[in-house]
């Protein structure tokens, strides 16, 4: 939808302040950034993780008492979504590394543990390439650039990042295989971006102190996600794919090995049993738990399910207490809402206005300033935008780059943004955009090591769903690096596994029936089940008559 | 500022309901009651996973788009595409060749091309599909990793494509050789694997890994800063652990 008439009269207000805003940008004026007090009284008062409500401490389990975002403890904190008892552990299918999630870790680690020798299956949600890695836009770290960059300052980035909590054998294993990562993706033929003589563009991000954020355009996430899943189609007799179906439990042997799930099949509504002498975890994010409601830049099936499945066989969960929030979220036309606006737009000098047009924040605070200082324009001080659906947001004036940078930078440095919004009738190189922060990453998540193992024999864990590697908080380009980085990691660690570790034995769903217990005990969980698997945005007022007792012939 | 809502018909495969005209169609298939298992992922317009074919009432022509972007009209007829089932010429791609007589050989349709440009005109990422599937005819694989780009693989080009063309696998093919073959390396990222491998920043790693808070605050705030606006040929004052 194109601005309503109400939101181009207040268009006109930030047009009228928009020449001086750029001329004092020129002549380098910028609005001064907050003194760290400053920042850490609006963080404290609006950030959304810092508010009272925000965490509750898991009631059961291995990180029993340990307070994070109560959504997820919910999820946690539920039955399985089937009884233990009546599951069928007789395999459908049999493989000796099976990747639960085709996203950018999960289809790493394929590529690799088929590389390394083993037959795999990958079983996802969605289809390959429905994920969270399809949608990254700005790129992926490496150092690559001899003369003024290495791993050593690209591990101190890291690190300052994530609150100097990180867990440094990961931080050095993310940093040391980036350039190698790197230059396979660039050997599977990413097209990143170059000069003619192959040269890789870079440009900062949040918290670089070198350049050393490689791009393809501004759908990075996009080219390496297609790029691996084409990879990984090519080889059809070593990496098979069951898609549209989700893994709901783990599954042990009695050798207290991990050793397959149980899966479901989203089109006949049966659960089956996937043997494996190694199972990756690579599920992702968890956006769509819709964290103090806010909206999500996240895919549809970002549930954080194997966060439930692995802490249900005891994997312990770490740096799950923060959340992040990206400060630009699309807050209007709703068709978009929640998605992401790159950090790159007031990288390259597009200033946050309010209903006055009036500068309140300087556009380059870090995220989780940047993201309170717009909650408390809107929450405490009224200074919001109303959009017609009854959200709120805040200008970012993208318009004000071209004035800055020349005509047509918005259109060819922006491209897939530009493009997507002239859908809805919106030319983002001459009117600003709505914004407001929006729930985007998940910083913690299953504990691993640098091999990508988790506490529990044979299973693995890379990606979003991993935690550790970034500490409390993880630096943009950084994650696609992670994925692929630790993807490799676990193909090859799991690979192995097979060959040299992998015992048979009889399978079983003890520590199912052993968390119910627990939770029983402890009086928690009413009637929830979980993995979530996919959001429920079905209309209540359909919901409300769909009252069928039970299942009688073909119609439910 | 709540605007009272209007509410236009639309039949989703075949049968109408009452849903409002803010809407795309995959959040108008929700107000109707739908909850969605296929044909939805990013919900943002670029996973490709929600393609739809529809009819608007007075029109003979069918359109096809991304239900995610497409927004509800009155009156339209729609039915959902989730999958399509496409063509792959499998193949690895180091052993295959840069060059006209690769897609000859694994997608031979492209060249029963007949020029129709239906193809164009159902990209919902406005990209210049027929341009594209030219340009391999000629063997002119750069253009055709240019224009196809943008792609995000919904398929529709096929499903509306006369010579029966895979389009999205045969683009990839093309960005993959262009990425792969013809663009040259980079030689400085070459080098850097080069150097992590021999091990020449083990030590200095090893040190960061040691060091307490402190000393990490102190090397951190120590930092020296690539300023934004100089060029990539700026080096830092110390040559320390590079
Ligand atoms: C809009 C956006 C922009 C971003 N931009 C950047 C950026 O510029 N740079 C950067 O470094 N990072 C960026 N990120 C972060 C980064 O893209 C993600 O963190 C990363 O790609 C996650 O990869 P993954 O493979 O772990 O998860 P995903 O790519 O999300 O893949 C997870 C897969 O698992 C599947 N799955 C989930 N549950 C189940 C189940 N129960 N059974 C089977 N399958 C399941 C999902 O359907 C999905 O296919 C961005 C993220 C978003 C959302
Ligand atoms: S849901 Fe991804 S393109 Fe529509």
């Amino acid at each position: 939808m194109p601005y309503t008439p109400e939101l181009k009269q207040l268009i006109k207000k930030v047009e009228a302040t928009r020449p001086e805003r750029v001329r004092r940008k020129k002549e380098g004026k910028e609005m001064p950034a907050m003194s760290l007090e400053e920042r850490q009284a609006v963080l404290d008062a609006f950030h959304p993780d810092c508010k009272k409500t925000s965490k509750r401490s898991i009631g059961v389990g291995v990180n029993k008492g340990y307070a994070i975002s109560p959504e997820i403890v919910d999820q946690l904190e539920s039955k399985s979504r089937v009884n233990p008892d009546q599951v069928d552990l007789n395999p459908r299918f049999t493989t000796d590394v099976l990747v639960v999630g085709g996203g950018g870790a999960g289809v790493a680690a394929a590529i690799m543990a088929k590389e390394h020798g083993a037959k795999v299956l990958i079983l996802t949600k969605l289809r390959v390439g429905d994920a969270n890695t399809m949608m990254a836009e700005g790129g992926i770290q490496s150092s690559s650039k001899l003369h003024k960059d290495s791993p050593y300052y690209h591990y101190l980035d890291v690190l300052g990042g994530g609150h100097f909590k990180n867990v440094p054998e990961l931080a050095e294993a993310l940093v040391g295989d980036a350039p190698e990562t790197l230059a396979w993706l660039e050997s599977l033929g990413c097209m990143f971006t170059k000069d003619p003589d192959g040269r890789l563009l870079t440009i900062h991000g949040g918290g670089t102190c070198r350049k050393r954020m490689h791009y393809a355009a501004d759908i990075t996430g996009a080219e390496i996600m297609r790029t691996l899943r084409d990879e990984a189609l090519n080889f059809p007799e070593d990496i098979k794919v069951i898609d549209f179906t989700s893994a709901v439990e783990l599954v042990l042997n009695d050798q207290g090995q991990c050793a397959g799930v149980v899966a479901y099949n989203h089109e006949t509504e049966e659960y089956f049993t996937i043997k494996a002498k190694a199972v990756i975890m690579a599920t992702g994010g968890s956006g769509r738990l819709h964290i103090q409601n806010f909206m999500t830049t996240n895919h549809y099936g970002a549930t954080g399910d194997g966060l439930v499945m692995g802490y249900r066989a005891g994997v312990e969960l770490n740096f799950l207490h923060t959340v992040q929030f990206h400060p630009t979220g699309v807050s209007y036309p709703d068709q978009i809402e929640g998605l992401l606006l790159t950090e790159k737009f007031r990288g390259m000098g597009a200033n946050i206005l309010n209903i006055d047009a009036e500068q309140f924040v300087f556009e380059r605070e870090p995220r989780d300033v940047e993201a309170a200082a717009f909650i408390r324009e809107c929450e405490e001080r009224k200074k919001g935008i109303a959009t017609p659906s009854g959200k709120v947001g805040v200008w970012l004036d993208s318009p004000m780059i071209d004035d800055l940078k020349g005509k047509g930078t918005v259109e060819k440095e922006f491209v897939g943004k530009w493009k997507l919004y002239m859908r809805h009738d919106i030319d983002i190189s001459k009117e600003p955009m709505l914004t407001y922060p929006t729930l985007h990453y998940q910083n913690g998540g299953l504990k691993i090591n640098a091999r990508s193992e988790t506490s529990l024999p044979g299973l693995y864990a890379a990606g979003e769903v991993a935690g550790g590697i970034h500490g409390e908080n993880r630096l943009m380009g950084n994650s696609l690096l992670d994925v692929c980085v630790f993807g490799r990691r676990a193909g090859r660690s799991a690979a192995e596994f097979v060959k040299s570790g992998a015992k048979d034995g009889k399978l079983g769903l003890e520590h199912v029936k052993k968390y119910h217990q627990e939770l029983e005990a402890a009086g928690i969980g009413g009637g929830r089940v979980s993995p979530m698997l996919l959001p429920d945005y079905g209309n209540p007022d359909v919901r409300k008559n769909q009252i069928t007792t039970c299942y009688l012939g073909t119609i439910r | 500022m709540e605007t009272k809502v209007n509410l236009i018909p639309i039949h989703v495969m075949g049968k109408q309901y009452m849903v409002p005209d803010t809407l795309t169609v995959m959040k108008a298939m929700e107000y109707a009651g739908y909850q969605l298992t296929r044909g939805c992922g990013c919900r943002g317009g670029i996973c490709g996973a929600c393609g739809i074919a529809f009819r608007l009432p007075d029109s003979y022509k069918i359109e096809v788009g991304l239900a995610c972007q497409a927004m509800a009209q009155p009156g339209m007829y729609l039915a959902v595409l989730p999958f399509f089932p496409n063509k792959r010429g499998i193949h690895d791609l180091n052993k295959v060749k840069a060059a006209v007589d690769t897609f000859k050989a694994l997608y031979p349709e492209v060249f029963k091309c007949v020029s129709c440009n239906t193809c164009t005109k159902s990209c919902p990422m406005s990209i210049e599909v027929m341009d594209y599937i030219n340009a391999v005819i000629r063997g002119d694989i750069v253009q055709a990793a240019e224009l196809s780009f943008d792609c995000v693989m919904c398929g529709l080009c096929t499903s509306r494509c006369p010579a029966e063309i895979s389009h999205a696998n045969v683009a990839i093919l093309a960005r993959r050789l262009y990425g792969s073959q013809i663009t040259p390396r980079a030689e400085h990222l070459a080098k850097q694997v080069e150097q992590v491998k021999a091990g020449k920043f083990n030590e200095g790693l090893d040190q960061l890994k040691k060091a307490d808070v402190n000393k990490l605050k102190e090397l951190y705030k120590a930092r020296e800063a690539e300023p934004d606006n100089t060029p990539d040929e700026w080096a830092p004052k110390s040559n320390d652990y590079l």
